[in-house]
């Protein structure tokens, strides 16, 4: 159970604190650099300001390379509550938009805008909000987070977010510690602007309501401590806390541990047990943007060491590289074997790759030290002394952490709460074999966040392989069940024109037979012997028509009639000055339209034959005799008036039939000519004959529609010759 | 009469306890039924999802089952030697080094098609087993990064050798820090 607020203030009363595990006492070496004021250092020619500078996602970029701006003017917008925007640090041209080396361990280049200044240092408008207080919160908060404000301490949280919790705060703590040695940054701005923190704090607790505020600073700082006491004189619930000199008493919690003895569960926030925690660098900077409404584009930056001439605190732009700062501190390059500039303190801060990495949020010192201030890389095996163990203030058991990360046994080591570690280096610092053991604990979170980053990624592909699976699947079967549908629509079509067919059959049989009896009356021999030829051939088709077709149609009986009287309306078109190489032409068709999967085309084609005879018939009836129209149209008469429009519907069909394949044989015979046209002159006329066959319908007699019919076939066959012609004589 | 009655009661309770219990068992059997995870989801949910095929089946899930009915459980290049020790652990076998005949553990790589000699064809599109690859007939077609596994199977298909693999930039988030870290010495 955690401690009540009650029992936490009555202890501070008391003057008591708790303490944390752990801790090391390592050489502080701050009085190198708190012994002089900020300087202002003068403004760099390049300032490199890279676009994502806190924990979040980077803003988008509302600037273009060319574009003239001016001192504090926003170079992104922040379009995610997650995104904190960055700002010019001086005024100036952009000269450029590109990939420059980041202020990283990795040193790998990052997005940043690179600034040539033009000296002026010109400010943009700024807009203060001075009456914060009678703004509603979001406003401030807004304003906060315009101003690119996100935590100054290390992590670089941003603010916004962490000033609108959604569960009551008990305590504000202010975090003036600096346990980390060499780095004054903080305490020498508490010393200088005490009042101005205090603004800061103010703003916080107008949007945090804190029953408490609680200012943590270490007791080595007895400066800063007494300016704060100054400046929060006014104040009864601001309460500075003089906090004993141990390393990591600056961490987030440990400082809760000391100040409130309440622990921030592993995988939780401070807010978690009560407790909000700010910088006393992002106090200042708060108080800097509701007050003066100036952007953050500069910090206190400690350049220190032995390796430079003039150590000290620097106001620097954000941006500007570690070059031009230890340049304004002479730092001294030429004395050094193995210049290495570390950015953050020694205990927890990188290596910089370039002398470019720019100045970032973030970043409260540049250390320089001399080569006998910093220890060679001398490791040696783990004699399991448990030292590390003692000093952890996470209690954890760092040997373990590091002998499963050594051995990339990852889960092993997240078992012994890996995540919890704070990378603070107490156990490097007390290791007697020099082991750089946060070095494996970082490559091993490293590890297990990329691992967790596959994962993710696998298990995405994993759903899309199976998402695309599934959809395959599916669409194998939309088509498979469409094809099946199509063939029982084929089906059934075939079935009810088979029937028709019957029908077609029957009365073609009929004609015929009274054909057969007209022959007889008249005794015209010349059919008879004729007929064996093409009746073999028609025969065959006929076949073959009725496989297709005709599965319960007629008996084979009536098919062998209905092939002689087609066979018979054959010889009758032969008769009619028809060449041999038309009646291929129409086997040719047969068979083209046959190759159609369309179902009408087969309708077409099923008409084409069986209605060949009464065709033929209108030729021969003119030749011949006169009693053959009685009888044939007594024929018709039998059948219901629907027949008449079906025959004049009939000839157009056969006339489109024709020139279609005319067209066809265009197309196939020449390729590279469109046989549109073609077509197209075919087309109207078969409308043209259609329109006929109905318009007369109903008045003109049998006779005269057929003949009809027999014109407009006759066109579209002239009219497919023609273009058939024309189409020869173009490739000539 | 009483030591029958007391044998009949004492049925009947045992009988109607058992009736009750059955019931209440046979209840909860099904309300409180735990689908266990069958091996092979184990095995895929191992196995890196590449989809390339690389091992001789068409995807990480026929591998799997094919792992469940005893087949090698080195055939993964993409997984690489880490796959493979947790295949043995989940297995219960002993971990082989990866079976070259497979192939070779490569660095993470994306594909990039060349748009500007891209000819539309679709060819990728119907290879990529992620649908990473967007694009439409005679349009050019793009790469979706972020979902693609580096499976190699849109690179064969293209009729113009216009899809490169590139290895992925390595970023400031994933980064493994791989310098030393920075000693510590007490000053006297």
């Amino acid at each position: 159970m955690q401690n009540s607020f009650d029992d936490i203030i009555e202890k501070l009363d008391n003057h008591e604190l708790w303490d944390f595990p752990g801790g090391v006492f390592p050489a502080e070496r701050k009085t190198l650099s708190n012994q002089t004021p900020i300087e202002k250092s003068p403004i760099p020619e390049r300032l490199y300001v890279t676009v994502k500078q806190h924990i979040g996602v980077e803003g988008q970029i509302i600037v273009d390379v060319g574009q003239k701006v001016l001192k504090g003017q926003a170079l992104t917008k922040s379009m995610n509550p997650f995104a904190v925007p960055i700002h010019a640090p001086t005024s100036g041209e952009i000269a450029a938009i590109h990939k420059h080396v980041s202020a990283h361990p990795s040193g790998l280049p990052e997005l940043t805008v690179e600034i040539t200044s033009d000296q002026q240092d010109k400010w943009t408008k700024l807009c203060p909000l001075i009456d914060y207080q009678n703004k509603p919160k979001m406003q401030v908060l807004a304003a906060i987070c315009d101003a690119g404000i996100s935590g100054m301490g290390g992590a670089g949280f941003p603010t916004h977010i962490k000033s609108s919790p959604k569960k009551d705060v008990e305590f504000l703590i202010i975090n003036g510690i600096e346990c980390e040695p060499y780095i004054t940054s903080d305490d020498r701005l508490m010393r200088e602007h005490a009042w101005q923190i205090r603004q800061g704090i103010d703003v916080l607790c107008h949007l945090l309501k804190p029953k408490h505020v609680l200012i943590g600073i270490e007791n080595n700082k007895p400066e800063a401590i007494e300016a704060l006491q100054v400046a929060c004189r006014e104040n009864p619930n601001y309460r500075i806390c003089s906090v004993p000199t141990k390393y990591p008493a600056g961490g987030e919690k440990q400082l809760i541990q000391v100040l409130t003895n309440r622990e921030v569960p592993a995988q939780g926030l401070p807010v978690d047990v009560g407790v909000i925690m700010h910088n006393v660098g992002t106090c200042f900077a708060i108080a800097d943007a509701i007050f003066a409404g100036k952007p953050l584009i500069e910090r206190v930056v400690t350049v220190t060491g032995e390796a430079v001439e003039s150590p000290g605190n620097i106001w620097a732009l954000i941006g500007s590289p570690v070059a031009h700062l230890l340049a304004h501190c002479k730092y001294k390059q030429a004395g050094q074997k193995q210049p290495n500039i570390i950015m953050g303190g020694p205990m927890m801060g990188f290596s910089v790759t370039s002398d470019l990495v720019p100045v970032v949020k973030t970043t409260n010192c540049i250390l320089a030290p001399t080569d006998n201030e910093i220890a060679g890389n001398n490791e040696q095996p783990c004699i399991r002394c448990s030292a590390c163990a003692d000093v952890c203030p996470a209690s954890l058991l760092p040997q373990q952490l590091f002998w499963h990360s050594k051995a990339k046994e990852l889960d092993k080591a997240q078992d012994y709460n890996l995540f919890d570690c704070i990378e603070c280096g107490a156990c490097a610092y007390v290791c007697p074999s020099e082991i750089p053991l946060v070095h494996y604990y970082r490559i091993a979170k490293s590890e297990i966040r990329v691992e967790q980053e596959d994962k993710q990624k696998s298990d995405k592909a994993r759903e899309r392989f199976e998402k695309r699976e599934a959809r395959l699947i599916a669409e194998q079967q939309t088509r498979d069940e469409k094809h099946r549908l199509a063939a029982e629509a084929r089906k059934q079509a075939m079935a009810s024109n088979g029937n028709n067919a019957k029908d077609k059959i029957a009365a073609a049989l009929a004609r015929a037979k009274a054909k057969k009896q007209n022959a007889s009356i008249v005794d015209e021999q010349p059919i008879a012997p004729t007929k064996v030829a093409p009746a073999n051939q028609s025969e065959q088709e006929a076949k073959t028509e009725a496989s297709d077709v005709s599965t319960k149609a007629a008996s084979s009986n009536q098919r062998v009639q209905a092939a002689i009287a087609r066979a018979k309306a054959k010889k009758a078109a032969a008769e009619e000055a028809v060449t041999e190489t038309e009646l291929k032409e129409k086997v040719d068709a047969g068979d083209l339209i046959e190759n159609k999967p369309d179902v009408k085309q087969q309708d077409n084609d099923v008409k084409l034959v069986s209605e060949q005879s009464p065709q033929a018939k209108v030729n021969t009836q003119a030749d011949v005799t006169d009693s053959r129209p009685t009888a044939d149209v007594s024929q018709q008469h039998q059948e219901p008036n629907k027949a008449d429009s079906k025959q004049a519907k009939i000839a157009a069909a056969v006339a489109k039939a024709k020139a279609k394949r005319e067209a066809q044989k265009i197309s196939n015979s020449d390729t590279a000519s469109n046989p549109a046209p073609a077509a197209k002159v075919n087309s109207p006329q078969t409308k043209i004959s259609v329109e006929l066959a109905k318009t007369e319908e109903q008045q003109i007699d049998m006779k005269k529609r057929r003949i009809a019919a027999a014109v407009a076939k006759a066109k579209a066959k002239k009219a497919a010759e023609i273009a058939a012609t024309s189409k020869e004589d173009k490739p000539s | 009469m009483t030591l029958s009655f007391a044998i009949l009661t004492a049925l009947l309770a045992i009988g109607l306890m058992a009736l009750v219990f059955g019931v209440v068992l046979g209840f909860a059997a099904v309300k409180f039924k735990v689908e266990s995870d069958p091996l092979v989801e184990q095995i895929d949910q191992i196995l890196p999802q590449t989809q390339c095929g690389q091992c001789g089946y068409p995807g990480c899930k026929p591998y799997a089952e094919a792992i469940a009915n005893g087949d090698e459980i080195n055939k993964c290049p993409p997984g690489g030697d880490v796959t493979i020790k947790k295949l043995a652990d989940l297995m219960g076998v002993e971990p082989k080094s990866l079976d070259a005949a497979h192939g070779q553990e490569d660095i993470k790589k994306v594909a990039y098609i060349r748009e500007d000699e891209c000819i539309g064809c679709t060819k990728c599109i119907q290879a990529c087993p992620v649908d990473a690859i967007l694009g439409a007939a005679k349009q050019m077609h793009t790469v979706i990064v972020d979902e693609c596994t580096g499976c190699d199977l849109c690179v064969d298909p293209c009729p113009v050798d216009c899809i490169d693999m590139i290895p992925v930039a390595n970023s400031t988030s994933s980064w493994r820090w791989d310098i030393d870290a920075i000693p510590i010495k007490q000053i006297g």
